[in-house]
């Protein structure tokens, strides 16, 4: 066991949390309403089959939306619901530090969206059954959609520690997942430019869907992946600072 | 027996907890060494609780140490909360987990592994008579078999502390005398701290009574001792004496 941090404790805390999705209705209730909303979004609303074009861009133009709407719902109960039970007593006086505790349930909830992301595979084989997309370019978007789901992970699993109320947490963290949505859009970076033009660039950088767009051209760039990096880390952090501050609240 | 000179196991000292301009729990200092089963007692709200979340790590304190096994709570909580069986308020549990995976997780972050882990939970199990239930998932359990589920948790790493706060809380009066039995029969080597309403409880299994009243620590003695400070001898005189607000006869 290593002094400063335990990877051990970390996967210990997320298999119990992995398991829990899987115990109840949520993992079901989750995977079905993603790949039903992606498969209609994808093959109505993004005209997949008359653009006749081999790739999955219609698909991953809408991935960081659906998460938008259903990553919050995920992490809305990661620590309101523990708070609700009185068990966050029982797993902050186990021999586990803090930031073992917030990393597993994070990696938790992310392996949980990573399962959601493979199991929208049909997709891939139907657009290699029609034609002959560049699977380099799939990859990568799959990449990026795994990398927005963690960030809006990231967001809301410090909403959910922030509250004991599950509704707030939901509402909380679509709000500010929202903001890093919207933020490189003309409208918000217009608005933005009349008053400061450097905010709007800065709004453009910190945006979580335009740096989606990279990865589902099929470029992938280390700024984007520290970016990505970054924010995670930062909203893992504040989760263990709210944690350590609200715990018995 | 011979004179072995070994540090408290439980050591607290002017430990302070303000919530805003409340305070909940009033410079209490005591000590608890190896042998001792200390009874906790004190009207609801005299801050039991708050005092033992301290000393579990979970509630940060105004001012004032806790230290387990000479670990201090604060600067050093994981090699404390090794040493420590804990059982919270409320006894609270995963409800969605069967008892066998609760434990086991409790067992793993506690580093119990193999058959090690399998041993230490079987014999948790054994020793809280649970082993009918063991498959099935705690929400589906009366609160008794709760209770149990969570003082099977606290067992689990034999630890050197046990804090438990109302052990036999919803328990039957079969299933307490269970509980005391298993926790004099562990007596011996642990230092524990029981925090209960039921004063029998103390005469029946403690070694050394306290008692908090707003917060503050008003009497420090055996329950022996305790119950001769009023006439009647009646331990339930005593504690009503104690903490009423015009408390008379406290020490």
């Amino acid at each position: 066991m290593s002094r400063w941090f335990s990877v051990r404790s970390a996967l210990v805390v997320a298999r119990r949390e992995l398991g829990s999705y899987f115990a109840t209705p949520v993992a079901a209730v989750f995977i079905v309403i993603f790949l039903a909303l992606q498969g209609v979004l994808t093959f109505n609303l993004g005209n997949f089959f008359d653009r006749n074009q081999a790739d999955l861009a219609p698909f991953f133009s809408f991935i960081p939306w659906v998460f938008l709407l259903l990553v919050p719902a995920i992490t809305m109960r990661l620590w309101a619901e523990e708070r609700r039970q009185g068990t966050i007593e029982l797993l902050l006086t186990l021999p586990l530090r803090q930031s073992e505790a917030v990393l597993g349930k994070f990696l938790a909830a992310w392996a949980f969206c990573a399962v959601a992301l493979a199991l929208t595979f049909p997709f891939w084989i139907t657009v290699n059954f029609l034609g002959r997309p560049d699977n380099g370019v799939i990859l990568c978007g799959y990449a990026g959609a795994v990398l927005v789901a963690g960030a809006f992970l990231s967001v809301g699993a410090a909403m959910s520690a922030a509250t004991k109320n599950q509704v707030i947490a939901f509402v909380l963290s679509l709000a500010v997942c929202f903001i890093f949505a919207v933020a490189s859009y003309p409208l918000v970076t217009d608005f933005i430019a009349r008053s400061s033009p450097e905010l709007a660039s800065f709004a453009r950088r910190i945006s979580v869907t335009d740096r989606f767009l990279g990865f589902t051209r099929g470029e992938l760039e280390v700024r984007d992946l520290v970016y990505f990096a970054s924010f995670i880390g930062f909203w893992l952090l504040l989760n263990s600072v709210i944690v350590d501050h609200r715990k018995a609240d | 027996m011979p004179a072995l000179i070994e540090p408290a196991l439980i050591e607290i000292a002017a430990l302070t907890k303000r919530f805003g301009a409340f305070t909940a729990v009033d410079n209490v200092s005591f000590n608890v060494a190896r042998g001792e089963v200390l009874g906790f007692l004190g009207p609801n709200g005299a801050g039991k609780s708050t005092t033992m979340k301290m000393l579990a790590g979970f509630v940060t304190p105004t001012a004032g140490s806790a230290r387990i096994c000479g670990h201090d709570v604060q600067s050093d909580p994981v090699a404390a909360r090794r040493q420590l069986g804990y059982l919270p308020e409320g006894a609270p549990t995963y409800p969605e987990m069967t008892v066998l995976g609760f434990l086991q997780f409790c067992g793993r972050l506690r580093g119990l592994r193999g058959a090690t882990l399998d041993e230490r939970v079987g014999h948790a199990v054994a020793m809280t008579t649970l082993n009918g239930v063991r498959l099935q998932p705690v929400e589906t359990l009366s609160k008794g078999f709760k209770r149990r589920v969570g003082l099977a948790q606290a067992l689990l790493h034999d630890p050197a502390v046990l804090v438990l706060d109302e052990p036999t809380d919803g328990l039957d009066p079969n299933q307490k005398h269970e509980v005391r039995l298993l926790i004099r029969r562990m007596a011996a080597e642990k230092a524990i701290i029981i925090s209960t309403h039921i004063l029998e409880e103390v005469e029946a299994v403690c070694t050394r009574a306290i008692v908090i009243a707003n917060g503050r620590l008003v009497a420090d003695a055996t329950p022996a001792e305790l119950a001769r400070r009023h006439p009647s001898g009646k331990l339930d005189d005593v504690f009503r004496a104690m903490t009423m607000p015009n408390k008379k006869g406290a020490a």
